[in-house]
């Protein structure tokens, strides 16, 4: 049976992944590499914090204790963090973003189209939401997937190492624990390992036909479910929560 | 001012009809299908609304204006919802208002079907000052969460077009 507990530490999860995301794509506001793509970083940013706020609203409901999102974002420590570890990581050249946009935004489709369904309505509406966005940001980077693929050696190069970066990120995406089965058996989480074939059929072509090899990888990442962090997430928290912890409720 | 019965549904879906998108002034919340419904408990008047985009920054500004346009008019403990389901689509849309999108200059969305990613649609965008369908896309994102940047190659004219959601 779901315990509030799970509920709770769910709904962090997947408020978490989007609040992380777009705070990584932000850092793009002003430096992309072109300017068609500098608006569509912030724009897909955007849509990441938007999800983040819907999530974290209800998590701190769930909870009981008064807190509202932004309490939520701006006053837990690192260990209280469940977002997936590849959401944190640096973005890297441009073609390391579009590598880690492609394989988020596709497990992000996947999970979303699953959630529609929630037996928890909260869920199955901000999914419903999502799963649009999701789709929208998927779409765009698979074209640059192609794009970069199958452009210059420079470009090709730059995309496949892209790949082997995260690739070994890619597995804790499908990992589950005590309280995600609960929440799966209960009809209201996702079961994320009958993702993982899904996401690799929709996966896979598009590198096929970018000309990118599947990374060999033997290890993979693993720790965010139990709120263990790269190294990575201190430093986003640190820039993100700074204005809250030296000046504690400012408001505008 | 206009005297709206503020104690009907259909009264303050009047009076809220003239608050608009910040982001597109010609097209107001309830024509983008934005205003969803209207409660009234024993003290006060609920409206519910729906977002475009979940991190659309036109909400709060959108809350704001009901909020102060409602007081104005004397209605009492006026609050806003912010409901996502069922979630905000384009389709909602009615022609006249598509037609007011593209007297504005953006191209209006089609229908949500086209943004089908199996088999990428072929769809045509029409050029709102020409109605050329001879247009390309300059930017899947544009100014807004809503648009994304196009241009016509025969008038030469960059435009936005409203995406399909
Ligand atoms: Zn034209």
């Amino acid at each position: 049976m779901t315990t509030h507990n799970a509920l709770y530490k769910y709904l962090l999860f997947l408020g978490d992944n989007g609040l992380i995301q777009g705070h990584r794509l932000s850092e793009l506001c002003s430096n992309g590499p072109i300017l068609e793509e500098d608006l569509a970083m912030t724009n897909l940013a955007l849509d990441h914090i938007g999800r983040a706020q819907a999530f974290l609203k209800y998590a701190g409901e769930v909870e009981g204790k008064g807190r509202t999102e932004d309490d939520l974002a701006y006053k837990r420590g690192e260990r209280e963090f469940y977002n997936n570890l590849i959401a944190e990581l640096p973005n890297g050249d441009f073609a390391c973003t579009m590598a880690r946009m492609l394989i988020v935004s596709s497990f992000e489709y996947l999970l979303f189209t699953a959630l529609c369904t929630s037996k928890n309505a909260t869920i199955a509406a901000i999914a419903a939401k999502a799963v649009k966005e999701a789709k929208y940001h998927f779409m765009h980077s698979r074209d640059w997937c192609y794009r970069l693929g199958k452009g210059t050696e420079e470009s090709h190069r730059r995309l496949q190492n892209g790949f082997n970066e995260f690739w070994m990120f890619t597995g804790e995406l499908f990992e589950m624990d005590a309280d995600f089965a609960a929440l799966a058996n209960d009809g209201i989480g996702a079961d994320l390992t009958v993702l993982k074939p899904q996401w690799l059929t929709l996966v896979q072509p598009i590198l096929a036909d970018s000309n990118i090899a599947i990374p060999n990888v033997d290890y993979m990442q693993t720790g965010s479910r139990n709120g263990i962090h790269t190294e990575y997430l201190g430093h986003i928290l640190s820039e993100m929560q700074y204005l809250q912890r030296a000046y504690p409720d400012a408001k505008w | 001012m206009v005297s709206e019965d503020i104690h009907s549904k259909e009264g303050i879906f009047r009076l809220l009809s003239s608050i608009c998108d910040p982001e597109i002034p010609v097209v107001s919340i309830e024509e983008m299908g934005m205003l969803r419904d209207v409660i009234f408990h024993e003290h006060s008047c609920e409206v519910i609304i729906t977002p475009t985009y979940t991190g659309c920054p036109a909400m709060g500004i959108i809350e704001d204006d009901i909020i102060a346009l409602l007081k104005q008019h004397g209605v009492q403990e006026p609050k806003v919802t912010l409901v996502y389901s069922p979630a905000w689509t384009t389709d909602w849309m009615t022609e006249t208002t598509k037609q007011k999108l593209r007297d504005f200059g953006i191209a209006a969305p089609m229908h949500s079907s086209c943004s089908s990613w199996i088999k990428p649609a072929n769809a045509h965008v029409h050029c709102p000052r020409c109605n050329s369908k001879n247009t390309k896309v300059v930017s899947q994102f544009g100014s807004t969460a809503c648009k994304a940047l196009y241009s016509c190659n025969d008038c030469k004219e960059p435009f936005d077009y409203f995406k399909c959601h």
